[in-house]
């Protein structure tokens, strides 16, 4: 789950981090209103959580009240990555000397934290892995003791800056690192990270992404982790169901995201498009199941559905009982291709044929056949 | 004659942990179905009664107390709690815990992960199915009908694909020596090397099937190894994920950065540049595996 950018500056800020002046504005009158107080030239930064904000044009400079009227104005108006833009973050230019980039985040081979630094600031870590390797450092970081004292001092020297500025980039790492024992962030990116005219080091942006799986301990979140989701994507979430629209028109249901994902796969190799992802995890109940098929159900552009579950901790008599319950209730005629094999299969397909609905054992034959249905 | 299966063999001892609750008490069973010894099962709480004729403790202590043979646990316990659990696990004693649960905090993760390896034990998972050696005894989850006793080493990322490919290696008339799910998470305990060698040095496997998925590096880093190593016995892999679209998150597991590697393109050119064939379908790999031994 990923924070708006200026909550993450909230956050850091209380840290002792040092952001931009700025104020959060909703209409033109605020905005005005925050132009004013800050004076001077002004960042009108629009706050969404998908896409890419840069390209996309959703950031924009104003020297005047004027111009920074008539920027609002358009930005208020925008989609990006299909995301309203209903708030902007309005906060003073501030006059860079160098841009940095510094992050902490998961290192996966370690089986640790990794804080990532770059002089390069303001490009994107995919693209500064890709084409700049020897710009970019890593420092790992233990899971349970934190960032070793060190890690400053070398962040100093690999930025080439001024020793006066090692307690604030002292300040930066402890305020990551609180970030990862306080909320369970799985990335926290400061991005780009400026050394301003001025000599000091503040951030410009703020990235915090909160591992969506410890929302139980931080209750405060639970709400916020369905911002920027669409309508489809908030139910799927609510059951517990992993879900991600595609273009196609079969509607792909599975267990576990390598078989959907190997369902989608196969679909194509036969000639079909899928219209989605859509994962119930391991161990689902009816009702999960019933509220993934009826997701399905009701998207118009789902001509055919296609149900592919193995049952290990997932039991095929539930799968099929959310299956059937989901066809009653919503009293659809779409074509439900199920293939159904593992736990309790024999169950699952006879619950399935009282009612009138044929289950295959053979992922071929399903594939092939629901592929066929949706022509 | 005991057999050369790796992780659970004939002196595989275990011990279910979350054993009263749903999941716990019906896998209880059918591991028990399957011929595993499940010795005993703990839930605070609950110690004193039973599950399918197991004794349960309230605390892994006076399980291992009463059972001092058990020397693998399986791990039922919702996400809050597991972190615990598997402490608990290590601290007593025990040497293999195959953590089924998913939905643990990452952070929870790391911590387990590496407390087990600073203490030289094993974790395997979180978020899999576990293990199973067909005919000697299954720790986990997975329907032992797609599996048979014969000479394939799995390994995978995957739950559910992996019945798929063990399946279609079971009716081709192969069978596998023993199935290891790593588990779906981003941090894992075992990692794709790690089983990858003891299937090397396993004296019932002849041939290993790696079952991935796009996101991370795990098969990349595989392939770097098989590389360095050379290759000591016929590999072949299936990669989930071909034709997910760049940059949507499939599942949960996907978000952290990847360094620029995770693409199955990039997972096939390191797969394919290491020796190691890589197939399109989950059943060509055991058409492919007939021609081989």
């Amino acid at each position: 789950m990923k924070l708006y950018e200026y909550e993450a500056k909230e956050i850091v800020s209380k840290h002792g981090v040092k952001v931009p002046r700025g104020f959060l504005a909703a209409s033109i009158n605020e905005v005005r209103d925050a132009v004013k107080k800050l004076g001077g030239e002004v960042v009108l930064k629009s706050q969404v959580l998908l896409g890419r904000r840069g390209i996309s044009g959703g950031i924009r400079f104003a020297k005047t009240l004027k111009e920074a009227e008539e920027a609002s104005l358009e930005l208020l108006k925008m989609r990006i990555s299909g995301e309203e833009v209903k708030q902007l973050l309005v906060e003073e230019r501030i006059c860079v000397d160098k841009e940095l980039y510094l992050a902490l985040t998961i290192d996966r081979p370690r089986r640790a934290y990794a804080i990532l630094a770059s002089t390069l600031g303001g490009v994107e870590v995919e693209e500064l892995v890709k084409r700049y390797p020897n710009a970019l450092i890593k420092i790992t970081v233990d899971p349970v003791t934190g960032p070793a004292l060190f890690t400053s001092r070398w962040l100093v020297e690999f930025y080439n800056l001024s020793k006066d500025l090692e307690p604030q980039v002292l300040k930066i790492i402890d305020s990551a690192w609180r970030l990862v024992v306080e909320y369970d962030a799985e990335l926290v990116e400061f991005n780009p990270l400026a050394l301003s005219c001025s000599g000091e080091l503040i951030a410009l942006d703020v990235k915090i992404v909160i591992d969506d799986n410890s929302l139980y301990r931080h209750r405060g979140l639970m709400d916020k982790a369905y911002r920027g989701l669409s309508d489809a994507e908030a139910i799927a979430k609510r059951h517990g169901l992993s879900y991600v629209e595609l273009s196609g028109n079969i509607g792909i249901l599975c267990n576990g995201a390598g078989l959907t994902m190997a369902t989608m796969d196969l679909v194509k190799i036969y000639g079909g498009e899928p219209a989605n992802f859509l994962d119930i995890g391991g161990g689902a109940s009816s009702d999960q199941v019933r509220e993934g098929v009826k997701l399905l159900l009701t998207n118009p552009r789902v001509k055919v559905i296609l149900v592919n579950v193995f049952g290990g901790i997932t039991r095929c008599d539930e799968v099929a009982e959310g299956v059937i319950s989901a066809i009653s209730e919503v009293g659809s005629v779409k074509p439900i291709v199920v293939r159904l094999i593992g736990t309790n299969d024999s169950i699952g397909r006879g619950i399935l044929m009282e009612k009138g609905v044929k289950a295959f054992s053979s992922l071929r034959e399903a594939v092939a056949t629901a592929v066929e249905l949706a022509r | 004659m005991k057999s050369t299966a790796i992780l659970v063999n004939e002196d595989t001892r275990v011990l279910v942990q979350g054993i009263t609750g749903r999941q716990g008490a019906f896998h209880t069973k059918l591991m028990i179905d399957y011929g595993t010894k499940v010795v005993a099962g703990v839930t605070p709480g609950k110690g004193g009664s039973s599950i399918h004729g197991v004794p349960v403790y309230n605390s892994v202590l006076s399980a291992l107390r009463k059972h001092p043979e058990i020397n693998t646990s399986i791990v039922f316990v919702p996400a809050q709690y597991s972190l615990d659990a598997v402490l608990e696990a290590l601290e007593a004693g025990i040497e293999i815990v195959v953590v089924i649960t998913e939905g643990i905090p990452l952070r929870d993760e790391l911590i387990l992960v590496n407390k087990a390896r600073s203490m030289d034990r094993t974790i395997v998972g979180p978020n899999t199915p576990g293990v199973i050696s067909p005919g000697v005894g299954k720790v986990g989850i997975m329907p032992s009908q797609a599996f048979s006793r014969g000479v394939i080493g799995v390994v995978s990322r995957s739950g559910t694909l992996t019945y798929e490919v063990s399946m279609e290696i079971s009716e081709v008339g192969l069978g596998q020596s023993t199935v290891v799910g790593i588990g779906g998470d981003p941090v894992t305990g075992l990692d794709f090397v790690e089983v990858y060698e003891m299937f090397i040095n396993d004296l019932a496997t002849k041939a290993i099937v790696i079952i991935g998925e796009i996101g991370g590096d795990a098969e990349e880093r595989l392939a770097d190894h098989i590389k360095r190593s050379g290759v000591e016995k016929p590999t072949l892999a299936y990669i989930a994920g071909m034709t997910a679209p760049p940059g949507k998150r499939m599942g949960h597991a996907g978000a952290i950065i990847s360094m620029g590697l995770g693409t199955w393109d990039s997972k096939r050119k390191a797969l394919e540049n290491a020796g190691v064939m890589v197939f399109k379908a989950p059943w060509e790999i055991s058409r492919a595996l007939l021609n081989i031994i």
